[in-house]
C-alpha cells in the first residue's frame, strides 16, 4: 500500500490530444467489448505521459466518463499503484532501488548522492527545475545493482562518482546513455563467462 | 557444468540479436505447425513427461496445471496470462527473456494456447519494464507480420492475439490473483481461492496463469522431447534453471544452469566467488527475497532444486540467489527486506498489513540494539501469526525471511539486543505490550 500526496494545484480542465486520443481507442480495443474498465491502467499512463508524468484529478475524471465507470474507481486504481505520480515530479525522474541486493552493493550512497545533489528530501524538485528523486523498492535488475531508473531507463552498475557525472550531464543539458556503466553486456559474468562463448566468439 | 547446446536460452546475453531472423537461426518457430498438429492431448502429455515445475515460484507441475482447463470451450472463452510481473528482490531473469528471447516466449504463448483452447493471451509486464515491454511488443508485432500469430497462426488453423498490458509498481500483482484483479481494471488485491483460475478466472471465464520462463521453455521441449527436458536434474527437479546471482559476489550475473547445480558452484565458478572469499560467506538467501535465508554451513552443500531446498527448511522460489558475505550486518539486511513487504502488502488482510509493518519496526531496532531480549520471541510469534492466516502467499512470504534469520541468528540478535525489558530500563518506547506495565508503573 503506498501513501501518495495528492497535489494541491490542480488544472481545471483536461483532454488527451489528437495522438493520445488514437492510443486510448487503441488501448480500449486491446479488451473484450463489455470489459472496458481493463483499460484504466493504460489510460491513467497516457495521462501521465500527456500531462509532464504526473496525473491530475481532472485526468481521473474524464478516464472515468471514457470507461464507464465511478470516478472513485479509477481514484482508487490511481493511488493503490505506486508508478501513478498524482503530483509534479521532475523532467528527470530518479528513482533508486534500495532493496537488500541493491543496499548491500552500496545502494545508500547513492541516495547520498541524490540527497546532495537534486533535492534534500524525496519527492522535492531541485533547484534547477529539472529533476527529482525518490528512493523505491526492488526494480528488478539485481544482477546489475546498485541502479538508478530515470524516466524509463535503467542505469546500472552504479557507483557515487558514476551517478554524479550523470547528474552532470543532466545539467548540461546532454542526454546520458542508460544501460550499465561498467561496460559489461547485460547481465553476463564480466570477464569470467564460461558458458555460450562460441555465440560471444561469433 | 550443463553443455552449450542443452541450454535454452542462447540468447541470454544477447549475442545474437533478438530480432525474428536471429531468433529463427536459432529454431524458433521451426515446426509450430507440426508441433500443434500432434493435437492437445500430445503437448500436455509431453509436457507431463519433462516435469517442468513452474518457474514462477511456487513450481506448480505445468503439465497438470494445463490439464485443470476445461477441454472443451463452453459458453465462456478461455485465457492465457502470462506473469512477466517479476518483482521479487534478487530476480531478474523474465527481463532478459523478455528483451533477449522474446520469441521463445511468444512462440510458446501460441503452444500453450492452443493447448488450454485460448484465443486470446494477455502479457503482464511490471510497469518498471517498459523498455523490455517495447522490445516484446516489437517481435510481437514481427510475429504478426509474419503471419506465426494472429488469424490462423502459423498455418495452425488456430487464432491467437496477444497484448500487452503494464502493471505500476504493486509486488502483489505478482501474485495470480492479484494480477487477474488488475487486469480487470481494479486494484491488485488477491482473490480467495478456490475457486481456482483454471476454471473462474479473468472476467470469470477459464484461465490459465504461467511464468515466462516456464512459457518460454515449452517450445524447445516439445522440439527435443520431454525425456530430453527430465534427463536433466533428478525426478520431479528436472530440466534447467536460470540463476539470478546477486549481492556480495564478484561477478554478479544470470547463468541458466542444470537444475540441482551446487550452490557453491553457482556462486564459485559462474559468479567469481564471494567477495573475500568463501569463508567471508555469511549467508545466502537462495529463492528471492520471501525465501528463508541459508546459514553458510548449509551453502557448503546445498544443491539448487525444488525439493532440496524445502528439505533445508527453504524454497528455491524463483532461484533469485542473493549472496550476503561477513561485511554485511545480516539484520540489517532482513530488516530492509521487511521494509520491502510492508511497503508492497496490499493491505486486504489484517495480519499482513499490520504485522509487516510490526515485523520491519522490530528488526529496525534489533538492527541498532534497541530491541529487548523479549523481542527476539515475540518477533517469531508475530511472523507466526501471520504465516496461514491470510488470502495469499504474501503473508508467508513476509514471514519466512524473518523465520529465517531468527533460526539461523537468533544468538547475533541476542548478543546485541541485550537489554532486560522495557519496563525496568523506564525507557519511553510507546510500543505495544509492555505499555501497561509501564502505565501501572505511572499509576
Amino acid at each position: 500500500m503506498s501513501l501518495k500526496k495528492i497535489s494541491k494545484e490542480q488544472p481545471e480542465v483536461f483532454k488527451f490530444n489528437e495522438k493520445n486520443l488514437k492510443a486510448v481507442k487503441k488501448a480500449i480495443s486491446n479488451y473484450p467489448k463489455n470489459k472496458m474498465k481493463s483499460a484504466v491502467m493504460p489510460l491513467l499512463y497516457i495521462a501521465q505521459k500527456q500531462n509532464d508524468n504526473w496525473i491530475p484529478l481532472a485526468a481521473m475524471k474524464l478516464i472515468a466518463k471514457t470507461l464507464n465507470m465511478p470516478y472513485i474507481k479509477v481514484y482508487e486504481v490511481a493511488t493503490f499503484y505506486t508508478m501513478y505520480n498524482l503530483s509534479p515530479v521532475g523532467e528527470y525522474f530518479f528513482q533508486v532501488c534500495t532493496t537488500t541486493p541493491c543496499m548491500i552493493r552500496g545502494a545508500y550512497k547513492l541516495v547520498d548522492v541524490c540527497k546532495k545533489r537534486i533535492s534534500e528530501n524525496e519527492s522535492e524538485i531541485s533547484k534547477d527545475g529539472k529533476s527529482s528523486w525518490l528512493e523505491v523498492e526492488c526494480l528488478g535488475a539485481c544482477v546489475n545493482a546498485p541502479m538508478v531508473q530515470i524516466n524509463e531507463d535503467y542505469f546500472e552498475d552504479l557507483d557515487s562518482e558514476k551517478l554524479e557525472k550523470i547528474i552532470e550531464k543532466i545539467s548540461n543539458n546532454e542526454k546520458p546513455n542508460p544501460g550499465s556503466y561498467r561496460g559489461r553486456l547485460s547481465s553476463e559474468p564480466e570477464n569470467i563467462r564460461k558458458t555460450l562463448l562460441d555465440n560471444k566468439n561469433a | 557444468m550443463l553443455k552449450d547446446e542443452d541450454r535454452i536460452f542462447k540468447n541470454l546475453y544477447n549475442d545474437l540479436g533478438s530480432d525474428i531472423d536471429s531468433a529463427q537461426l536459432r529454431d524458433d518457430w521451426k515446426n509450430t505447425k507440426e508441433i500443434c498438429e500432434k493435437g492437445r492431448e500430445w503437448i500436455i502429455n509431453e509436457i507431463k513427461t519433462s516435469e517442468l515445475r513452474g518457474r514462477g515460484g511456487a513450481g506448480f507441475p505445468t503439465g497438470l496445471k494445463w490439464s485443470f482447463a476445461p477441454k472443451e470451450v463452453g459458453s465462456r472463452p478461455h485465457y492465457l496470462v502470462i506473469n512477466a510481473d517479476e518483482s521479487e528482490p534478487g530476480t531478474c531473469k523474465d527481463r532478459d527473456i523478455l528483451r533477449f528471447e522474446p520469441h521463445k516466449l511468444i512462440e510458446g504463448c501460441l503452444i500453450a494456447s492452443y493447448a488450454v483452447n485460448a484465443h486470446v493471451c494477455y502479457i503482464y509486464i511490471r510497469g518498471e519494464y517498459f523498455n523490455e515491454g517495447q522490445k516484446l511488443q516489437k517481435a510481437i508485432d514481427e510475429a504478426y507480420k509474419n503471419g506465426l500469430i494472429g488469424i490462423n497462426a502459423s498455418s495452425t488453423g488456430w487464432d491467437l492475439d496477444i497484448y500487452i498490458h503494464y502493471g505500476a509498481g504493486a509486488y502483489i500483482c505478482g501474485e495470480e490473483t492479484a494480477l487477474l484483479e488488475s487486469l480487470e481494471g481494479n486494484k491488485g488485491q488477491p482473490r480467495l481461492k478456490p475457486p481456482f483460475p483454471a476454471l473462474i478466472g479473468l472476467y470469470g471465464c477459464p484461465t490459465i496463469i504461467n511464468n515466462v520462463e516456464t512459457i518460454a521453455v515449452v517450445p524447445t521441449i516439445l522440439r527435443r522431447g520431454g525425456k530430453w527436458f527430465s534427463s536433466l536434474g533428478r525426478a520431479k527437479n528436472t530440466g534447467t534453471k536460470i540463476y539470478c546471482i546477486s549481492g556480495n559476489v564478484n561477478n554478479p550475473c544470470n547463468v541458466e544452469e542444470e537444475m540441482g547445480i551446487p550452490l557453491k558452484d553457482l556462486i564459485e565458478k559462474h559468479a567469481g566467488g564471494v567477495v573475500g572469499g568463501w569463508d567471508n560467506l555469511k549467508a545466502v538467501i537462495p529463492g528471492g527475497s520471501s525465501m528463508p535465508l541459508l546459514p553458510k554451513k548449509v551453502c557448503d552443500t546445498i544443491k539448487m532444486d525444488f525439493d532440496a531446498c524445502v528439505e533445508n527448511k527453504t524454497g528455491l522460489g524463483t532461484a533469485g540467489i542473493v549472496v550476503i558475505n561477513q561485511d554485511q550486518d545480516i539484520i540489517k539486511c532482513m530488516a530492509r527486506i521487511a521494509r520491502f513487504y510492508k511497503h508492497e502488502s496490499c493491505g486486504q488482510c489484517t495480519p499482513c498489513r499490520e504485522g509487516s509493518g510490526w515485523m520491519w519496526r522490530m528488526l529496525e531496532r534489533m538492527a541498532k540494539g534497541d530491541a529487548t531480549r523479549d523481542e527476539v520471541d515475540m518477533l517469531m510469534d508475530v511472523t507466526k501469526q501471520i504465516e496461514g492466516h491470510t488470502i495469499c502467499a504474501f503473508g508467508e512470504g513476509s514471514a519466512w525471511p524473518v523465520q529465517g534469520l531468527i533460526r539461523n541468528f537468533k544468538e547475533e540478535i541476542i548478543e546485541r539486543n541485550k537489554f532486560d525489558p522495557v519496563v525496568k530500563q523506564k525507557k519511553n518506547v510507546p510500543y505495544l505490550i509492555d505499555q501497561h506495565l509501564l502505565e501501572k508503573e505511572n499509576a
